[in-house]
């Protein structure tokens, strides 16, 4: 009973969090929903077993990644978004197609099986601390994916750079 | 217990609301955040069925996830700024250099 009335209440602070992400006309009330929506998401983790994924969904998401858009919002001119006209012309095709969407990932949920059951239990992830699960598995048999990563993370670097720099043309 | 269809259920929600807000909203700022909720909705439905299959697949694929998406916020907002500084706008229906 207790946990689904901890999902119950998870589940309808995160709809309700993120309608309000949606649908706030200032872009810094729609990251700041979106920090407490983080924090919530990290809650569920922390719910499903998963201690170090929560803290890394904290310290990356809501500690680098909302601070990167705080910051750019510094830069750009806000006292016209706040009179300016929200939502494009089109939105209820917009609706329309969310709302098929939605219905046809709901139908095909009826009909969900699960699986076969892998090898990390609870006791056996207990016993050997997430962390140290985790890493065993993303050093060993997830190495290369991991290395692509970095090279993803290189080529955001390099691009991010590039692509604001103010005069490119003069290093021509 | 709660059933593994409730997470699933409310990761699609969340993904529904992230798609529609992509579409409806005119600021490209707003965008990318929708975007961000898409991913994170994503990430839910994985660690939920990392859990429930207890296999620790889903939870290495989030960490990719979340590295794509922080490659995906920087790209993102630079090429915000630069459209920024060259046209000083930042509406989506504002921007129609390729209309022809």
């Amino acid at each position: 009973m207790i946990p689904k009335l901890f999902f119950g209440y998870f589940s309808v602070v995160m709809i309700v969090l993120s309608l309000l992400i949606i649908s706030r006309k200032n872009p810094i009330h729609s990251i700041l929903w979106m920090l407490v929506m983080f924090f919530h998401i990290a809650g569920l983790y922390l719910f499903l077993n998963a201690e170090f994924l929560a803290a890394v969904q904290l310290i990356l998401y809501a500690g680098a990644i909302l601070v990167l858009f705080l910051f750019v919002i510094m830069m750009l001119n806000l006292k016209k978004e706040v009179f300016a006209e929200r939502y494009a012309g089109e939105w209820p095709v917009a609706v329309f197609i969310g709302g098929t969407m939605l219905v046809l990932i709901l139908l095909a949920l009826t009909s969900l099986t699960q699986g076969p059951l892998g090898s990390f239990t609870i006791g056996v992830v207990q016993a050997d601390t997430h962390a140290r699960a985790i890493g065993r598995a993303l050093y060993t048999q997830y190495l290369l994916p991991f290395e692509v990563a970095s090279l993803i993370l290189l080529v955001a670097v390099v691009g991010a750079l590039v692509l604001a720099k103010k005069h490119l043309k003069s290093y021509k | 217990m709660v059933p593994l269809n409730w997470y699933i259920g409310l990761s699609a929600i969340i993904f529904t609301i992230g798609v529609i807000g992509f579409l409806i909203r005119r600021n490209i700022m707003i965008m990318l955040i929708s975007v961000e909720l898409m991913l994170n909705s994503v990430n839910i439905s994985l660690v939920a069925f990392s859990h429930y299959l207890q296999d620790m697949r889903g939870q290495i694929l989030v960490l990719f996830i979340i590295t794509v998406a922080a490659a995906e916020a920087a790209i993102g907002l630079a090429i915000l700024v630069s459209l920024y500084r060259n046209k000083a706008v930042l509406h989506t229906d504002e921007i129609m250099e390729m209309k022809g």
